[in-house]
């Protein structure tokens, strides 16, 4: 009896030891590649013959150099925090009032409203990136990155709205109502008091509008046809695929410095990020 | 209460004090921009849509007349129309159906505590926050015709046989089968921490009462875990079902729609008809057989809403 309940306890436990290493292997094994990829030479890669696990020949940072010197790829990163920047102060200006407005309106308009605002997030790019096309084409903005900072909120604004609504229905009205007594007006408690003690949550908001931006693809690939005014996202896939030789030790590496940095910040939010996400749509 | 100390302040600044405390006129106020916004960069483009359809619009021409149906007719009667169809059926149903059963299965072992929990974490949410078309550009060196570790690894431990080399990219089915492994290993990551804040707000002390009645553990699996976990299951779900249906980084990565337009999915053919082809008509016409689906996603989310509302 005990033996066999040993027996269990060690069978389960292999069992969530195998599932993680299935997971993790699936899950983490394209950004080891590019790990490995980018710092092996040109005719490593090429030799179908050697092992591709092991540097059959001395670590290199020629696709590194190649990468910052013979490509643009440093502009793009520049371009991505700067439109980056600017999405997530207009982001922030209209969803930090719109939040705490829909958190704290009581009637039946406030929470269909919130839904409301949710589900426009539902709308997808490829809907829009057609008339938005010609949009573009109208107020001269094409091949510009004013015209990704100008569209880009139409997808961080529902979202970060959604997100600080139930950030801000965490807050007890309490605190707001102790200060109106001492003499705040509603406003006036909102900025004095509620944002303060916000601030944890309208960070997680700006990593997440921040992300957004990083990820979008589609409205990038269709307003900007320079390459100096490309978006990390959409310059490495359309301009360093576009020749009929790959650049993998460079590509890889590319991939990889975009990707990382932001992935550890954002393990750092993403318990509260989850919460304020679900918290509208199931609570 | 309130207003009565505030018009005791200066009397300049009483007008703005009285709209600071008229919560009517301020929820209003703090909610106008985003609205108007919203109304603008999301409403009007999408009607647009709807005008486009309906329109001869190309990039070329400044003007454009209305023809009615006639898009969705010349649409549908191309073959490359109803392939991307189908595709997108498949590519969304069977990449869901394992996101599900993955995400399933790694939130329930992420829901017990071990050590170097945190780094997994970070492991395993690589493929969400790094931007997808960087991911996918890994995997297309993964499935490389030539180069690739996962053909290479199988010619090591005899899976495949010496003259075997699957070009994954290459070949129709192997090519919608690559596709569908990116999207579940772009989504999983998702699902799985949805579901993981699930598991953990479920309170510890029904499980300990099923313990104590001696329920074993699939019993407690399928009998508490799944029932409690339904709404927040449904979520991850219709997220991951609009971020597939509606999504074309994937396939115009890995394939840009080939072999022979065989892999494109509406999201990609809407691409290359509307923007690389000029035919912003057509292309409309296309991307809004995207929408019946969001609508039905939409509808069992204000249900979900609904019914949270009541309890």
């Amino acid at each position: 009896m005990a033996r066999r309940r040993v027996l269990r306890r060690i069978a389960m436990a292999g069992g969530h030891a195998g599932v993680l290493v299935f997971f993790v292997t699936f899950l983490a094994f394209p950004f080891y590649w590019m790990l490995m990829t980018t710092f092996r030479t040109t005719i490593d890669l090429h030799d179908v013959n050697k092992n591709p696990f092991l540097f059959n020949e001395p670590p290199t940072l020629e696709h590194l150099k190649v990468l910052f010197e013979d490509t643009q790829y440093l502009q793009w990163l520049i371009n991505t925090g700067a439109v980056g920047i600017a999405v997530v102060l207009i982001t922030l200006l209209l969803a930090v009032p719109a939040g705490y407005a829909l958190a704290r309106m009581t009637g039946p308009w406030a929470q269909t409203l919130g839904i409301a605002i949710f589900l426009t997030y539902l709308v997808p790019p490829t809907i829009l990136f057609i008339p938005f096309a010609r949009i573009i084409a109208v107020l001269g903005l094409q091949d510009s990155l004013w015209s990704l900072v100008l569209v880009y909120p139409s997808f961080t604004v529902p979202f970060c709205t959604w997100l600080l609504m139930g950030f801000f229905k965490a807050i007890p009205r309490d605190l707001e109502e102790a200060a109106m007594i001492d003499g705040l007006s509603r406003f006036g408690a909102f900025i004095k008091v509620v944002m303060p003690i916000s601030i944890a949550g309208m960070l997680t908001a700006v990593i997440f509008a921040f992300t957004l931006v990083t990820q979008e693809f589609v409205y990038g690939v269709t307003f900007i046809t320079s390459a100096s005014s490309y978006t990390v996202s959409v310059g490495v896939p359309t301009f360093l695929v576009r020749g009929d030789v790959y650049f993998w030790g460079s590509m890889m590496g590319a991939c990889l410095i975009a990707s990382v940095p932001i992935a550890i910040i954002y393990n750092f939010f993403v318990a509260r990020f989850v919460a304020g996400f679900t918290m509208g749509a199931i609570k | 209460m309130t207003t009565v100390t505030a018009g005791a302040f200066t009397a300049s600044a009483g007008w703005r004090m009285r709209l600071a405390d008229n919560e009517r006129w301020l929820w209003r106020l703090m909610l106008a921009p985003a609205i108007l916004y919203i109304a603008l960069l999301v409403g009007f483009p999408f009607f647009l849509a709807l005008f486009y359809s309906v329109s001869d619009v190309t990039v070329g021409s400044r003007g454009m007349s209305f023809v009615g149906f006639e898009n969705f007719r010349r649409v549908v009667a191309t073959s490359t129309f109803w392939t991307a169809v189908w595709n997108t059926l498949i590519f969304t149903i069977v990449s869901q159906f394992f996101v599900l059963l993955f995400a399933n299965m790694l939130a329930m072992a992420l829901s017990t505590d071990f050590r170097g929990k945190w780094l997994v974490r970070l492991l395993i949410l690589l493929p969400w926050v790094a931007p997808i078309s960087l991911g996918s550009i890994g995997w297309l060196w993964i499935y490389d015709s030539i180069y690739s570790v996962i053909n290479w690894t199988g010619q090591a431990f005899r899976i495949l046989g010496p003259n075997e080399w699957p070009i994954w990219l290459g070949q129709p089915n192997l090519a919608m089968a690559s596709i569908i492994i990116v999207q579940i290993w772009r989504i999983v990551p998702l699902a799985t921490v949805i579901l993981l804040a699930g598991l953990t707000s479920i309170p510890q002390d029904i499980y300990d009462a099923a313990a104590v009645d001696g329920a074993g553990f699939w019993r407690r699996t399928f009998q508490i875990t799944f029932p409690l976990l339904m709404p927040i299951t449904l979520v991850a779900v219709l997220f991951g079902i609009i971020f597939t249906f509606t999504d074309m980084i994937v396939v115009f990565v890995l394939t840009r729609g080939g072999p022979y337009d065989q892999t494109q999915v509406l999201a990609t053919w809407a691409f290359f008809t509307g923007i690389q082809g000029g035919d912003l008509a057509g292309g409309a016409a296309v991307s809004l057989f995207l929408f019946p689906v969001l609508v039905a996603v939409a509808v069992v989310f204000l249900l979900l809403a609904r019914r949270a509302e009541v309890t």
